[in-house]
């Protein structure tokens, strides 16, 4: 299971006055059970391009291959890539709407046509895998926090049983706890093999969690590399609205101010280390 | 009948429980923009034939007091109480017992909420939810004609604020083609028109990437240096806080912590309990600490990390050269 992303153009509204250029020539692979994270500011392009891994939206140039096969082909199963490829919106609680969490887990495979055994097998499995707790299962959605809501939707999404799973800014708005939560949610995801693709605005939370970085900036993908060597343009990045973790600004200060520190830290153990190295 | 009594006094009153505290006005508090006394709020929840079925205790007994011209942060936990008390400041919601005043006025009695929401304006979370009009000026013109400013005045009051946010240039862009940042900045702006004491703001920053964080939260000090107002700030992003001039954290409806950002910052074990973050810088030398080397508590810049690491050097080298 791979994706390849082969130059795809998106242009909005084309040939009226609104007319934009979203995406230009993007190309990129993504292999099975690579944890991405993909960042840009407001409008870089970052959530049209998700929307096109799953046929939300159609490229007006160029071509996407799931698992070898050109997804704009003719008689291609576009409903099944969907529940291949599971994206999880912003504010993904907004969407729950059941009177009991169980039932609103159960509404992705019961419209996937799964028998209602099955469904609820499911149900069961992503419920475990979100971290929440048993009792909570048979009470209203509405009555949980912020961060279990959030769970109960990836759930929801994840009884789909996604290959993978797309999360636009799946932390905004929640408290730390919340945050990490999710985080290690998705860290136990990442044991299944399921690949992840994470939408953030937080460097540090990107920093700490991911293999790879992929970077938007007005349609184009201007860096696909690991976290540090893409952390390493902290200026480029700032020039594009973006930033390096904190924990690396403190870095390059302290080797500014004559500590022979390791500049390429990004996360605080990373840093942590380096200093006690050299006193 | 409004008592008016000396601040000294006001304590031996607050225990003396035959004398109802919601009448007191106190004279010498004059310059407090916001004050919440033994502030409680439950929420209420029905069944269909409406029997209580639960009550739950958003705000515990909170006793707060801002000073005006002051830059507050109110830090929490999802569900701890920050947004409900929030709502008490713009009389959105009535407290269940205790009471709430602004600049002055109690939120309990009902002529006062206009004058209220003129002093306290509120900004949330989503600048989508907030936006109405298709042109940014008349964005920010909209608060100012519905309080019934004058035409020619309302035309100098969105010049003012959209320059006072960096926003006058996109005067006329349509506010649902900006970016998150300059939403939330237009936003700031249709509330500084109206012209409040004070501003409290919901979590502004959650959904902005960190440039549009950098520039709501330069905006905010920026109103609260050079015009004076008080800003009343909700977030979840400690490095937010590290400038403000008091911080209040919440837990399960009550007051736990409150202090200088640097008092509150120095109990990273106690923050955690809480659920909370503290800033990178001072999660690092909380953590160097911890590994034994010599460092003080409550460090928040790099600036103070790098004095520390340098005494510490320094103190080797000398041990060194023995």
């Amino acid at each position: 299971m791979s994706i390849i992303v082969d130059k795809i153009n998106y242009i909005y509204e084309a040939g009226t006055s609104f007319e934009r250029h979203a995406l230009k020539d993007v190309s990129c692979v993504i292999e099975k059970g690579e944890f991405i994270g993909l960042i840009g500011h407001t409008g870089s392009g970052k959530s049209t391009f998700i929307q096109h891994l799953n046929g939300l939206n159609k490229a007006t140039s160029g071509h996407i291959y799931y698992d070898g096969q050109d997804i704009y082909e003719k008689g291609y199963n576009m409903k099944e890539l969907r529940s291949k490829v599971g994206l999880v919106f912003q504010y993904p609680e907004h969407q729950l709407f059941e009177s009991t969490i169980f039932k609103d887990v159960c509404f992705g495979p019961k419209n996937q046509g799964l028998s209602k055994q099955e469904c609820e097998l499911r149900a069961f499995e992503s419920l475990k895998l979100v971290g929440l707790d048993e009792k909570f299962y048979y009470n209203s959605p509405f009555d949980l926090s912020g961060g279990q809501k959030r769970r109960v939707a990836i759930a929801g999404v994840l009884a789909m049983k996604p290959e993978v799973l797309i999360l636009d800014e799946p932390t905004a708005g929640l408290d730390p706890k919340g945050r990490d939560e999710i985080f290690s949610v998705l860290e136990n995801l990442r044991k299944t093999g399921i690949t992840i693709i994470l939408v953030s605005h937080s460097m540090e939370d990107v920093a700490t969690h991911v293999d790879r970085i992929m970077v938007m900036n007005d349609g184009i993908l201007k860096y696909d590399d690991t976290p540090k060597n893409v952390f390493r343009h902290h200026k480029e990045l700032e020039e594009i609205g973006l930033a390096a973790p904190k924990v690396t600004y403190i870095m390059n200060d302290l080797k500014n101010a004559g500590f022979d520190v390791d500049t390429d830290a990004i996360t605080i153990e990373e840093a942590k280390k380096s200093i006690l190295e050299i006193l | 009948m409004i008592n008016h009594i000396k601040c000294d006094k006001l304590k031996e009153i607050v225990v003396n429980e035959e004398i109802s505290y919601t009448l007191i006005r106190n004279e010498e508090n004059n310059l407090n923009i916001v004050k919440a006394e033994n502030l409680t709020f439950e929420y209420i929840r029905r069944d269909e034939e409406g029997n209580v079925e639960s009550i739950n205790k958003a705000i515990d007994n909170v006793n707060i007091d801002i000073k005006e011209g002051d830059f507050v942060a109110v830090l929490g936990h999802n569900g701890s109480g920050k947004s409900t008390f929030a709502k008490h400041l713009n009389a959105l919601v009535s407290p269940t017992e205790g009471s709430v005043w602004v600049d002055r006025m109690n939120t309990l009695e009902h002529e006062n909420t206009l004058r209220i929401r003129q002093t306290a304006g509120m900004v949330f979370q989503n600048p989508d939810n907030q936006i109405i009009c298709t042109l940014v000026d008349e964005e920010v013109g909209f608060g100012p004609e519905n309080i019934g400013v004058p035409e020619d005045e309302i035309w100098e009051r969105v010049e003012k604020s959209l320059k006072a946010v960096g926003m006058y240039d996109f005067r006329l862009a349509n506010p649902t083609k900006l970016s998150g940042g300059q939403k939330q900045r237009v936003a700031i702006a249709g509330i500084v028109a109206m012209k409040p004491k004070c501003i409290v703001l919901d979590e502004p920053t959650a959904m902005l990437d960190p440039n549009g964080r950098k520039e709501v939260i330069e905006v905010l000090h920026e109103l609260n240096k050079k015009e004076n107002v008080t800003i009343i700030l909700i977030t979840h992003y400690m490095e937010e806080v590290i400038d403000a001039d008091e911080v209040y954290v919440m837990n399960e409806g009550k007051l736990v912590m409150q202090g200088k950002p640097r008092d509150i910052f120095s109990q990273v074990e106690k923050l955690k309990e809480l659920r909370l973050d503290v800033p990178q810088v001072t999660e690092l030398a909380h953590e160097l600490r911890k590994e034994g080397l010599d460092i003080k508590e409550g460090i928040l810049t790099t600036k103070e990390l790098i004095t520390e690491l340098e005494r510490i050097r320094g103190l080797k080298n000398v041990n060194n050269s023995r």
